[in-house]
């Protein structure tokens, strides 16, 4: 029997099938390019770490007195030491890479991985490179490299490589006295890797070790760095995860209205069975199984085409989907056939939920009087099912509120299911509260009669056809808002913290830079109107956190929302303190509010900082703090600056200026100079930004095309059960216009009634997403804007599909077929 | 009267202008319905015939009073007249008061009352009725039929009845037999 009906409804089976195999799809890509992703990172750690047992981390990256090596290597319990220097480098080409200063024979006792093979171990031009690295750079053994860090360049020979280096990793080995000289960090290391003796405590080590810190390092482990990385981009993935399993839900729900529709046409049959002796349980079972059966061919093809997605976005976007995290490798795909069997049972899941309904009311109908009346069951006294709904309207609600599990909104996305399923189960009661007062509105042709006559007399029907197409508007909707919004905010926020029309910033400095005498001469360069000064300084505030970063700024203390751009009150300074400014980000992950103070280490010393305000980032999602030039200056000293922001006097030819500037430059840095013009920052941020959502709405716009092409399904099969009724209105005199008309009118009216649902849905989950998702995932904030090119588009689409889908299939109701339908034979 | 498959159901479809002859003319209050269009040939159907089914088709998301008043409002008559007059026929027909009831609260012969309000609402002129009582238990069957004679004759229409039933035959005022070679009276 079910391979009988699924002869005779090819398109549904197909449609519900289809729709479970995206969601698990989409899963399932999702994860194996998570699960890719974190293996290279974890390799590419692994390798960069070598394999100490501990490593003692400078907190910025101008790293710490040297002295402190040989102090560690002193305490008890420590076996071996290595000293390491640890530096972001890049070449002219602008490739980037991964410099380690190493002492070849301390290293070979600690992270044997990373020491060099090849030739000439001991010269000081010497450098080793992994494959990648290699690859990068097109060098090969015996070539020279030149490599700028820290405002520094230098050249090397290439003397071999690194077979201990993760293939996906871009690492140069050098010396480290030589590192130290030529990169002008003499008497500064960023890294010492320790190696425990056999049998030592850990624990008590580790205290020795701690009490022997300065304040400007601290103690990192294994587990902690890969955690670190693994923050990076696990709040972006995990949305993305969400997503897919929210697409999983629609697949669900699609089952759902497929085979209520089926069910209830076959009314007849089963209750004939049930006389000839089919039990109730073993009903339930039939109907259970053909949605399983979909379920399981869903899931199948899911599984398949995740991994062909997963590939594919791995090739096209890396490991973080286009967000922006990870750079340079490409990560190779690990399958995991143990994930792929949890995801094809989480389809099945889905699909059994969805028929186990309709199994349940199919098996309550009594048979004598489902084999008297062939119709579709429909009781218009029957009540809308209310009280569910609203239970899960407010489940939903008070999820909403409920905070972050582990730095991530998992209660918040519960929230928008349980108002998602919430919104659809009130579809039949919405349907009645609408059409009733419109019913009396719509005048009296008799089409438009029967047309309300129809939807209001059976609105379950009604929300049976839309609940699917309803849940993928209401995302759509939903992420359509949160976009606008964000986008619009991070568009006004890069507005506030562009003003100038030139931009200069030297790579990856943290020493060396602009001199005061250089920033003189910057800013007396023709075609300069002002210029400022900027510095940005990598901060390591807590170990089991990302770096965040303090930036240097000149601010005014009478008007610091002209240097920042201020989302909270100002606190006043306190006498005698120092002012400090925290980003959105900064104040949520470290739980900051004005009048609050943190300590940061600056010049060697830890020093407490009062905070004053917050400011909006969307930059650095860990965190920023600005702190103003004159307070810099006085506690560290240092006046050398990396950033450049100009703005140009009135006429001034942007080229022209930009040459002059060069020319006063200092001859060092000078080639490292590039400047953008404000405009194109802009332009660039907000095309990284569509890039990262890019991947999202292409998923959206699935989903919904799978939406529209179900309510088509239903739709025809609706009134393929409807033919006796066409049948009857035909023979008592309906005009074959007037039913055309009367079945227009009930897709269009299905269609307004679902568009509205799922926009109003859409508006409410966009506000989780705005308030509650991104807040919780990200750390920052943003101000609502309303899409309306989008949504009313959505509006128009939802009712003219649904529309001319209910004109298409009626054409088949007015044939001779519905005429001989009135006669007693099926 | 006639054998299952000679063609009674058809000839019902040719009288009500559901279908078109290949060849001969039917004549109904002297219009040619060959020389109609579909369009033509629904309205008269709509405005001088009535329809009794087996299978009652009564629409389950109209009232008793919708369902009954359906001829008059296909034809855009105003829908307080057709359903006061829907009312009078429901009285008529013994279901007084229940205009307001859905058809799922409804048993088969109360249903096939509905019908018989249905196809009398609009002052037809001819009635067509296919196996009016099949679907019926014998008592509800007797109830009907005599409702179904007498609200015929009150209304001075016409029937034209398609039944294997002898005891629905004989309320008619001539028996027809559909053979082969055409309709002779019954008994011959």
């Amino acid at each position: 029997m079910v391979l009988g009906e699924w002869r005779a409804h090819p398109a549904r089976v197909i449609l519900a099938a289809a729709a479970i195999a995206i969601g698990v799809a989409l899963g399932f890509a999702v994860y194996l390019v998570n699960r890719s992703a974190l293996e290279t990172f974890a390799k590419a750690i692994d390798t960069v770490s070598g394999t100490a047992d501990l490593q003692v981390h400078s907190v910025t990256a101008a790293g710490f007195d040297e002295g402190l090596y040989p102090t560690l290597a002193q305490i008890p319990g420590v076996a071996a030491a290595s000293p390491v220097l640890e530096l972001n480098a890049h070449t002219a080409a602008g490739a980037s890479l991964t410099v380690l200063g190493l002492d070849v024979l301390r290293a070979a006792a600690v992270t044997p991985g990373l020491v060099g093979q090849g030739a000439h171990s001991f010269d000081g031009q010497a450098a080793y490179l992994s494959q990648a690295a290699m690859t990068a750079l097109g060098a090969k053994a015996g070539s020279p490299v030149t490599l700028t860090a820290v405002g520094h360049s230098a050249v090397f020979t290439v003397a071999g490589s690194l077979p201990g280096a993760g293939e996906d990793q871009a690492i140069v080995v050098i010396d480290i006295a030589d590192a130290q000289w030529r990169f002008g960090l003499l008497g500064r290391l960023q890294r010492v890797d320790l190696k425990f003796g056999a049998g030592t405590s850990t624990q008590a080590v580790q205290a020795a070790i701690t009490r022997a810190l300065p304040p400007d390092a601290q103690i990192v482990t294994q587990r902690q760095e890969s955690h670190r990385s693994d923050a990076l981009s696990r709040a972006y993935r995990v949305n993305l995860e969400m997503l897919a399993m929210v697409a999983l839900m629609t697949g669900g729900f699609l089952v759902y209205s497929g085979q209520s529709l089926s069910v209830a046409r076959r009314r007849p049959q089963f209750a004939l069975l049930r006389v000839l002796g089919l039990s109730q349980r073993h009903l339930i079972l039939q109907i259970v199984i053909e949605g399983a059966a979909g379920g399981l061919a869903g899931g199948l093809i899911g599984v398949a085409a995740g991994t062909g997605f997963a590939t594919l976005a791995l090739a096209l976007f890396g490991g973080d989907l286009g967000g922006g995290y990870f750079q340079g490798a490409r990560p190779h795909l690990a399958f995991a056939p143990g994930a792929g069997l949890v995801f094809l049972l989480l389809g099945l899941i889905a699909a059994l939920a969805g028929a186990l309904w309709p199994a349940l009311e199919a098996a309550r109908s009594r048979p004598a009087v489902a084999l008297k009346n062939a119709d579709l069951g429909i009781d218009p006294r029957r009540k809308p099912p209310l009280v569910a709904a609203l239970v899960l309207l407010m489940i939903g609600g008070a999820l909403a509120f409920a905070p972050p599990i582990g730095g991530l909104p998992l209660l918040g996305y519960g929230s928008m299911a349980a108002i998602l399923a919430g919104g659809i189960a009130l579809m039949p009661a919405l349907a009645r509260a609408i059409l009733g007062p419109a019913r009396r509105l719509a005048g009296d042709a008799p089409a438009t009669r029967l047309a309300f006559d129809r939807l209001y007399g059976a609105p379950g029907q009604a929300a049976v056809a839309l609940c699917g197409i309803v849940a993928s508007v209401s995302l759509m909707a939903a992420m359509g808002i949160m976009v606008a919004s964000f986008r619009g905010s991070v568009d006004d926020w890069l507005g506030q913290i562009l003003p100038a029309d030139l931009y200069m910033r030297l790579p990856d400095l943290e020493a060396g830079g602009f001199d005061p005498a250089a920033q003189d001469r910057l800013a007396h360069a023709p075609g300069v109107a002002t210029i400022e000064f900027r510095k940005v300084l990598t901060l390591r505030l807590a170990p089991d956190q990302p770096p965040a970063a303090l930036n240097v700024v000149p601010i005014d203390p009478t008007a610091p929302q002209r240097a920042v751009p201020l989302i909270s009150t100002v606190s006043p300074l306190p006498a005698g303190e120092t002012a400090v400014w925290a980003s959105e980000p900064m104040a949520r992950l470290y739980h900051l509010k004005p009048g609050h103070a943190v300590t940061v280490p600056l010049g060697g010393q830890p020093r407490r900082l009062y905070v004053r305000g917050i400011w909006r980032d969307y930059a650095r999602q860990f965190g920023a703090l600005a702190i103003g030039d004159t307070d810099y200056v006085r506690l560290t000293g240092d006046r050398f600056r990396s950033q450049v922001a100009v703005t140009l006097a009135p006429g001034a030819d942007p080229l022209r200026t930009v040459a002059a500037l060069r020319a006063v430059a200092p001859p060092g840095i000078v080639a490292d100079m590039t400047f953008t013009e404000s405009k194109s920052l802009r332009a660039m941020a907000l095309k990284i930004f569509d890039r990262s959502f890019a991947v999202t709405y292409a998923l959206e716009t699935i989903a919904i095309g799978i939406g529209l092409a179900s309510v088509a399904a239903t739709f025809s099969a609706q009134t393929l059960a409807r033919t006796r009724e066409f049948g009857m209105l035909r023979h008592v005199g309906a005009l074959k216009r007037q039913i055309v008309v009367m079945l227009a009118l009930e897709g269009a009216l299905l269609g307004a009634v679902g568009a509205l649902a799922g926009l109003s849905l859409g508006a409410v989950l966009g506000q989780i997403l705005i308030q509650v998702i991104n807040p919780q995932s990200f750390n920052w904030s943003m101000d609502t804007r309303w899409p309306m090119g989008l949504l009313l588009s959505l509006f128009v689409v939802l009712v003219a599909a649904s529309a001319g889908t209910a004109v298409l299939s009626g054409r088949s109701a007015l044939s001779s077929s519905t005429i001989r339908a009135v006669r007693e034979d099926w | 009267m006639g054998e299952s498959g000679v063609g009674k159901s058809t000839l019902l479809n040719l009288i009500a202008g559901l279908d078109v002859a290949d060849a001969g003319e039917i004549k109904i209050d002297g219009g040619d319905l060959s020389a109609m269009s579909d369009d033509q040939r629904t309205i008269l159907r709509r405005d001088r015939i009535g329809f009794v089914f087996q299978a009652f088709h009564i629409l389950p998301h109209l009232t008793l009073a919708q369902n009954a008043a359906l001829p008059v409002l296909l034809s855009g008559g105003g829908e307080a007249q057709g359903l006061s007059r829907a009312r009078a026929l429901l009285a008529a027909v013994g279901l007084e008061g229940r205009s307001g009831s859905y058809p799922s609260e409804l048993s088969g012969g109360e249903m096939q009352r509905v019908a018989i309000a249905r196809a009398l609402i609009h002052r037809p002129a001819l009635i067509l009725a296919d196996e009016p009582t099949g679907n019926l238990d014998p008592e509800s069957a007797e109830k009907v039929l005599t409702l179904f004679a007498q609200q015929t004759r009150d209304a001075r229409a016409a029937a034209v009845i398609v039944t294997h039933s002898d005891r629905v035959a004989a309320i008619a005022d001539r028996s027809l037999v559909l053979t082969a070679q055409g309709l002779i009276l019954r008994g011959q």
